[in-house]
């Protein structure tokens, strides 16, 4: 059974100078999957999102990923592993153009990112590769302009390719779709899709219409704590859930899809 | 062709014939090494966007560990300059590897911490000369075939040596390893977030800047044919960051013409108004920040892309 799982967490605990941000959180990620943290603000999903990328170190509690104990890797390392995080505001290098962008994520696997002799057009072999997954995001037209000329919605869908670059087992999106119109929102939602089929996908998200789109499994984090865990049609008839957010006001969670 | 180009030639050209249509040639190996050390410290400031505030401890200790072989041990011109130089990346990796665990101010400030360390070891050690400094040195010659005594000789080495640094700094920030520096200074989390250990290619940048500060270092003692503690003072740090800063961070020219504009105002200033000449200098700095933000050759460029 724990080969079908790629990510896990026993007994997770962050706490903040006496403040429990995070209590004891159990969490397993089935290969292949959807997966969607949410629950209401300061509820700890960044808190977990941090200790999961490494940028936190846990007060107590282990992180298994592919059954490897990894709780006290640096985030490098673990991002070599396979295990590639995103950001909450897209995190593209605004001076550097699209292709340089997604190339940087691919050079690393050259083996040349110390080779400080060795000219830039040594990178080329990269070239075609990095437009494929431009190509994969609709951002191949723009493989010349340089990052910062992009619009929201496009530096967001570069910064998921360059991710994907990076070779991820399982991605780590941390609010994918903050700040997005609708379009963009449906683009990105796409594009998640699109990545999970090859990897497992752990995201925390606020819009609950693209959870309840695309998730195979939410958890419902509370206080830090895990209130509920299932599909998302199990998880919004529990009266915990519904109770945390808005009262007693099931429509508040955006309803449950036909 | 481009006009920069053409410029870029003419520079060029200009700098083979300048002794030998009378230009005083130390005046212009002066220029060159400490041309050199701003483009050594531009790769760390403006291409990784590291403030070093101690350059000038890598630039000394290198000028200080050539100048006493050459006297004290009789070694030859360039295994002397050879051994500078490994001291300069020696300490850079270890003064490096202290600073680069912080970040901005507190790395500006670990970095002029350490330096005034070396300079205090450079004052109080018996092998430096203390407040005389070291005195004398010979130029010896190159490789037993070229003797450097004359200083047209010399001007070709450091000419030579100056262009090797140049090409190699451009190189070395259009590289795989440029790139992956690039994209620290944009953005570390990210980088870091991709599998790079920032951390290890900070510190390559650090040791190569500081190295190439040290040849700098080692060139001018040679040139000048001697060693005081001015080279290693804080002084000398702040005064490759404002030429840096005056001629442009991040254009592989700027610190080339911010170095030739401070020397040559220090040269020929000093002589008509004398210690006055740190003022004026202050007072072309500030302005330099009030209105020209990107330095000479940044607005240059600048302007010309917005056309």
């Amino acid at each position: 059974m724990a080969d079908e799982l790629i990510l896990e967490t026993r007994g997770l605990v962050k706490e903040f100078r006496g403040f429990v941000a995070v209590g004891g959180v159990d969490l397993a990620v089935r290969r292949g999957e959807i997966h969607a943290l949410i629950g209401p603000n300061g509820a700890g999903k960044t808190t977990v999102f941090n200790l999961l990328t490494k940028v936190l170190s846990p007060t107590a509690g282990r992180i298994l990923y592919a059954g490897e104990d990894i709780t006290g890797l640096k985030p490098a390392a673990v991002a070599r592993r396979g295990l590639v995080r995103s950001f909450q505001m897209s995190a593209v290098f605004p001076h550097l153009t699209v292709l340089e962008n997604v190339r940087i994520a691919l050079q690393r696997e050259l083996g040349t990112s110390f080779h400080f002799w060795q000219p830039e057009s040594s990178l080329g072999v990269l070239d075609q590769r990095a437009r494929e997954l431009l190509a994969e995001v609709g951002l191949e037209p723009y493989a010349r302009m340089v990052a910062v000329e992009l619009p929201y919605g496009r530096k967001r869908a570069l910064e998921i390719a360059t991710t994907l670059a990076a070779g991820p087992r399982l991605l780590l999106l941390d609010e994918p779709t903050q700040g997005m119109g609708h379009e963009d929102v449906d683009r990105v939602a796409a594009l998640i899709q699109l990545a999970a089929r090859e990897r497992t996908v752990l995201m925390v998200e606020h819009n609950m219409n693209v959870v309840a789109r695309i998730a195979d499994t939410i958890t419902v984090l509370q206080r830090g704590l895990v209130i509920a865990s299932g599909p998302y049609a199990q998880v919004a008839r529990d009266p915990q859930v519904v109770e945390a957010y808005m009262g007693a006001d099931a429509d508040a969670l955006g309803g449950v899809p036909a | 062709m481009r006009p920069a180009t053409v410029a870029l030639g003419i520079a060029l050209a200009a700098a083979f014939a300048a002794p030998l249509i009378g230009v005083y040639p130390v005046f212009l190996m002066k220029l060159l090494c400490f041309a050199m050390f701003a483009c050594a410290f531009n790769l760390l400031l403006g291409f990784t966007g590291m403030l070093s505030f101690g350059h000038a401890a890598f630039f000394g200790a290198a000028a200080y560990a050539t100048g006493w072989l050459v006297t004290a041990r009789g070694w030859g011109t360039l295994p002397a300059i050879l051994a500078g130089v490994a001291a300069a990346a020696a300490l850079g990796a270890a003064i490096g590897a202290l600073a680069i665990r912080r970040r901005g101010i507190y790395f500006a400030m670990i970095t002029m911490a350490l330096a005034q360390l070396v300079y205090f070891v450079c004052l109080q050690a018996p092998f430096t000369g203390g407040e005389n400094g070291l005195q004398g040195l010979p130029r010896g010659s190159l490789a037993g075939l070229l003797p450097l005594k004359s200083d047209v000789a010399m001007y070709y080495v450091v000419l030579a040596a100056f262009l090797g640094v140049y090409a190699l700094i451009r190189r070395i920030v259009h590289s795989p390893f440029g790139q992956v520096l690039k994209a620290i200074r944009e953005n570390e989390s990210r980088a870091v977030s991709l599998g790079y250990e920032i951390e290890r290619y900070k510190l390559v940048a650090f040791v190569l800047s500081a190295t190439l500060a040290g040849l700098a270092g080692s060139l001018k003692a040679l040139v000048l044919g001697f060693v005081t503690l001015s080279d290693v003072l804080q002084a000398n740090s702040g005064e490759v960051i404002l030429m840096t800063l005056l001629g442009g961070t991040g254009t592989f020219l700027g610190p080339v013409v911010g170095a030739g504009l401070v020397v040559t105002l220090e040269e020929y200033l000093s002589d008509v108004v004398g210690g006055w000449v740190t003022v004026i200098i202050g007072a072309v700095f500030v302005a330099c920040v009030l209105l020209f933000r990107r330095g000479l050759v940044g607005e240059l460029a600048a302007l010309r892309s917005r056309r």
